[in-house]
């Protein structure tokens, strides 16, 4: 027991002396447990947020914009192995991660869960929910942990061309025809608040948070991020002559900040529970994903066993 | 559940001159795909010219418990660095 003590102390100081913490490194139970939820649910969002993305590929107005999307989506299936690789250093297989994400006990980014109804949505989702993923993300690049620090500055570098591509979207329906202009601001209606969302609760009711900072796996906390992305978008906003949705969202001189609404917090919850538009429909595809390749997967290992046994016979 | 697709490590090069430097890891039924997935997956920005794969479990790693017997012993060997042997300013080239 007091060596357990011991350790738990001696782990925070490294912490604290700025120190990575690598993945044979001991660490508190309760550290890695946090880490798998917390890396796991980051590689979710990245692989079910291929799907209302995709729902667009072939729809793409222009060849520009579907090799662009292309791309994007290619790039959300990288970085959502690069994650779970990083949550596999931690002792769990990539199965369980797999089976945890299809029975609901792993969450994913509640954003995913809103359907994509126009081509503009793919436009507001580049600016309104890449934009929020990269300040989160930029945070994480500086995490205590190793293999999750190293993920995120592989997927900082390639993530900031997808917000541009979403704002340049945004930004030739913004000066396109009335009807044109109209989408996108109903696109900006509909996604600006679950965007606030994606940052999770107010501090006050984020039981994990402290602990998280004390951890360095969060250095700022939940209203800390979601500020710094007003402050970062609501100009944005103006620059493409569209208004956002809270009547009370002004710049606020002596904090330097701008002022907004309150959430909508039990819309939040219901989401969160698995109640939002699309959440049935997303866990369906993945899980239709995974068994529809299942005898891929056992082929290819059969085909790998043959192989190996001809290439062993050869050498004989 | 069926089993699993044994884990590779990936290795890159990022131009020649260089060396390879670990970049991730991934899942492959054999070192061909891994190749291929590799190549997919790491170098869609022109990131290599150059990629090793090699399964995870063939690597040997030290145990950080063990860091202090390892690493620590080169710690008082300051006269394995040119700067202990003490020579006079003026001459040069040495």
């Amino acid at each position: 027991m007091s060596k357990e003590v011991n350790l738990e102390e001696q782990f925070q100081a490294r912490i604290d002396a700025g120190e990575r913490i690598e993945p044979k490194d001991w660490m508190p139970e309760k550290y890695r447990k946090t880490h798998i939820r917390q890396i796991s649910q980051h590689a979710h969002s990245e692989i079910v947020g291929m799907l209302p993305e995709g729902n667009w590929i072939t729809r793409a107005p222009s060849l520009r914009r579907k090799v662009g999307l292309l791309a994007k989506v290619q790039d959300e299936a990288g970085h959502g192995l690069y994650l779970y690789s990083a949550a596999e250093t931690l002792g769990i297989s990539r199965d369980e991660l797999e089976v945890q994400l299809l029975t609901g006990k792993a969450k994913y980014s509640s954003i995913f869960n809103y359907p994509t109804l126009s081509w503009a949505d793919i436009g507001a989702i580049g600016w309104l929910v890449d934009g929020a993923a990269i300040i989160n993300q930029v945070m994480l690049t500086r995490t205590s942990y190793g293999p999750y620090a190293r993920a995120m500055v592989r997927i900082c570098k390639e993530e900031s061309f997808h917000q541009r591509q979403g704002y340049e979207i945004m930004l030739g329906l913004a000066k396109g025809t009335p009807e044109q202009k109209e989408m996108a601001q109903d696109a900006l209606n509909r996604f600006w608040w679950p965007s606030l969302m994606m940052f999770g609760p107010r501090d006050h009711e984020s039981p994990n948070t402290a602990q998280s900072v004390r951890w360095k796996i969060k250095r700022k906390t939940n209203d800390e991020l979601r500020q710094q992305f007003i402050d970062i978008t609501a100009p944005q906003a103006d620059y493409l002559g569209l208004t956002i949705p809270d009547p009370d969202l002004k710049w606020n001189e002596e904090r330097g900040h701008y002022d907004f609404g309150e959430i909508n917090w039990d819309e939040f919850w219901q989401v969160v529970k698995g109640n939002g538009p699309c959440n049935r429909e997303r866990i369906e595809a993945r899980t239709k994903a995974r068994e529809d390749g299942a005898w891929v997967r056992e082929a290819a290992l059969q085909y790998a066993a043959k192989k190996a046994t001809r290439n062993q016979s050869k050498a004989v | 559940m069926s089993s699993e697709w044994p884990l590779f490590e990936v290795f890159i090069r990022s131009k020649n001159g260089l060396e390879h430097r670990h970049v991730g890891s991934l899942h492959a039924a054999d070192d061909t795909m891994a190749l291929e997935n590799a190549r997919d997956v790491y170098t869609r920005r022109q990131e290599g010219v150059s990629i090793w794969v090699v399964e995870s479990r063939h690597i040997k790693a030290s145990n950080p418990e063990a860091a202090g017997e390892l690493f620590e012993p080169a710690m008082d060997k300051i006269y394995r660095h040119p700067t202990f042997y003490e020579l006079p300013i003026e001459l040069k080239h040495i």
